[in-house]
């Protein structure tokens, strides 16, 4: 505003003139008491319009879930974490190996990399799960190795590896371009240089979006209940699905979703940490 | 007798960027180079294309008799005898002091562990900082830092080393440390070849002086002629402003 020193009357007050005439001051605390104010109208309308007692028979019945444990742990909860963990192993050293075929001085590498992660970063982890899951077996001509695992982990293991190549390829391309040449100046090779500089540096940049592929992948695992397993490759939601139809009631839902929280909630406050961490050091 | 480095005929351009306009020098066993001239002469890809960092567009690049430039040159192993110390001093931020000498050693030159500890103290307490080894670089000034850079080239046992502006990016106080290392190493007799603001060193130190400006060596000669009474008007004007920058 250059023209505001001469149109404006020279008063002692240093207001700033609106359309209203208010000070910003005067117009926050406005906007603070309407904001106030919807959120208590919309706190009592919940509170007066909901049937309390009905929810909680829905939601909270835990008679309901007694049958559920122990096998609840000991079958779902530890299935969920095998499917996460095999996937994310496949996830990572695929993810990484792609990665490093982006980054190839050979285009034909550059070009099956780019297309791998076209293809499962932009199909639906399901249909890639059935695919793996219903189409292998019948290609293969036979089950997948490691059975139920074994197409988890192929399955989502496939889509975590699109998502993970472009995060190694992000956090190679962001460990500067001296370190290799350091380490090409000291006689290391190309392969050499990348892997015992470049990379380790890498991996330790991309540490909270890892951790946090992981908790994706955790959650994604509940799509092996829409496989059709047998009953010891039971996992959570699919323990939770079967209790909730078998009592009519939606309560088995309400504890395997804490089981997931148990695990990802932790999981969350650690990328929290990591990347405060991480940005101290910078 | 063979140069330990023979230069013939340099080019090299970065798309329309012609840096280097046909550079021919030689250094012998002993010497001391030191590169002066203005930003963008191309002092530091010359310095960049004795170890192939920088591919030449055309040219010979010679150390010790070898053709780096040849297509059949194991570069690796070339880069071995050649020792290249960075304006950013470009330690590995996520390994120890002593790990930083070490990792080479292991891992090129396929030393014991025992072994490679052993030289790379040796070195660290040659650049004076032996109780320095179990830190990370990123605890120590950045002299200190430049002076762990020049013991982890100097742990591979170069025949030459290459300096590329190496006290460009300290603090005035901590150029001195890293000056007393390099003069001490060329009183040790090493070969090495020096891209320097600074002139007092390059008027102490260096055996010979070259001048570069725009892509080409406009003048060369032992420090009390280059420095001291230039020849040419380009040089004398990059002098003036460099020793006295207050005057333009």
């Amino acid at each position: 505003m250059t023209t505001s020193a001469t149109t404006e009357p020279s008063g002692p007050a240093r207001k700033t003139p609106g359309r209203t005439g208010l000070s910003p001051r005067q117009r926050r605390r406005i906007s603070l008491g309407v904001q106030s104010t919807v959120l208590a109208a919309g706190l009592l309308l919940v509170v007066l319009l909901v049937d309390w007692p009905l929810v909680r028979e829905t939601f909270l019945d835990f008679g309901a879930t007694r049958e559920m444990y122990p096998d609840l742990f000991t079958i779902a909860l530890k299935n969920t974490v095998i499917y996460t963990l095999s996937a994310y192993a496949v996830g990572f050293s695929l993810g990484l190996v792609v990665a490093l075929m982006r980054l190839s001085s050979l285009a034909v590498y550059r070009w099956l990399a780019l297309v791998f992660v076209e293809i499962f970063r932009g199909l639906p982890a399901l249909l890639t799960l059935m695919i793996v899951g219903y189409g292998l077996p019948i290609a293969l001509g036979g089950p997948v190795p490691g059975g139920t695992v074994g197409a988890v982990a192929v399955g989502l293991g496939l889509v975590a590896a699109a998502y993970m190549a472009e995060t190694f390829r992000a956090g190679i391309q962001a460990v500067p371009k001296g370190q290799l040449e350091a380490a090409r100046s000291l006689g290391m090779s190309h392969t050499r240089a990348m892997f015992s500089i470049v990379i380790p540096q890498a991996l330790r940049i991309v540490i909270p979006p890892l951790t946090n592929e992981l908790v994706l992948l955790f959650k994604d695992s509940s799509l092996v209940s829409a496989l059709g397993i047998a009953a010891a490759g039971v996992e959570l939601t699919k323990m939770g699905s079967d209790f909730a139809i078998n009592t009519a009631d939606s309560t088995p839902f309400v504890v395997a979703g804490a089981c997931y929280l148990i695990i990802t909630v932790p999981l969350g406050i650690l990328v929290r940490r990591l990347e405060a961490r991480q940005a101290k050091a910078r | 007798m063979t140069h330990m480095v023979e230069i013939r005929d340099l080019h090299k351009s970065f798309g329309a960027l012609e840096v280097l306009r046909g550079i021919d020098f030689t250094v012998d066993q002993g010497q001391v180079i030191c590169i002066i001239g203005p930003s963008g002469s191309g002092k530091s890809t010359l310095l960049r294309c004795v170890n192939l960092l920088e591919t030449p567009t055309r040219g010979q690049v010679f150390v010790e008799g070898e053709e780096l430039t040849h297509p059949d040159v194991d570069i690796d192993a070339a880069r071995r005898r050649v020792g290249m110390v960075f304006q950013q001093f470009n330690l590995f931020p996520h390994l120890k002091v002593l790990e930083n000498v070490t990792i080479a050693q292991r891992r090129v030159l396929k030393r014991g562990k025992a072994e490679a500890e052993k030289v790379a103290r040796d070195n660290l307490a040659k650049v004076g900082l032996a109780d320095k080894a179990g830190s990370y670089p990123a605890q120590l000034s950045g002299g200190q830092q430049q002076r762990v850079a020049i013991a982890r080239a100097l742990a591979m046992n170069p025949d030459l080393m290459l300096f590329d502006e190496p006290t460009s990016a300290l603090d005035p106080e901590l150029v001195g440390d890293v000056l007393a290392v390099m003069r001490q190493l060329a009183e040790e007799g090493m070969t090495m070849l020096v891209v320097t603001h600074e002139m007092g060193f390059a008027r102490e130190v260096a055996d010979r002086v070259v001048f570069m400006d725009g892509g080409v060596i406009v003048e060369e000669g032992p420090p009390e002629q280059v420095i001291g009474d230039p020849q040419e008007d380009r040089t004398r004007t990059f002098l003036r402003r460099v020793l006295d920058p207050t005057s333009s």
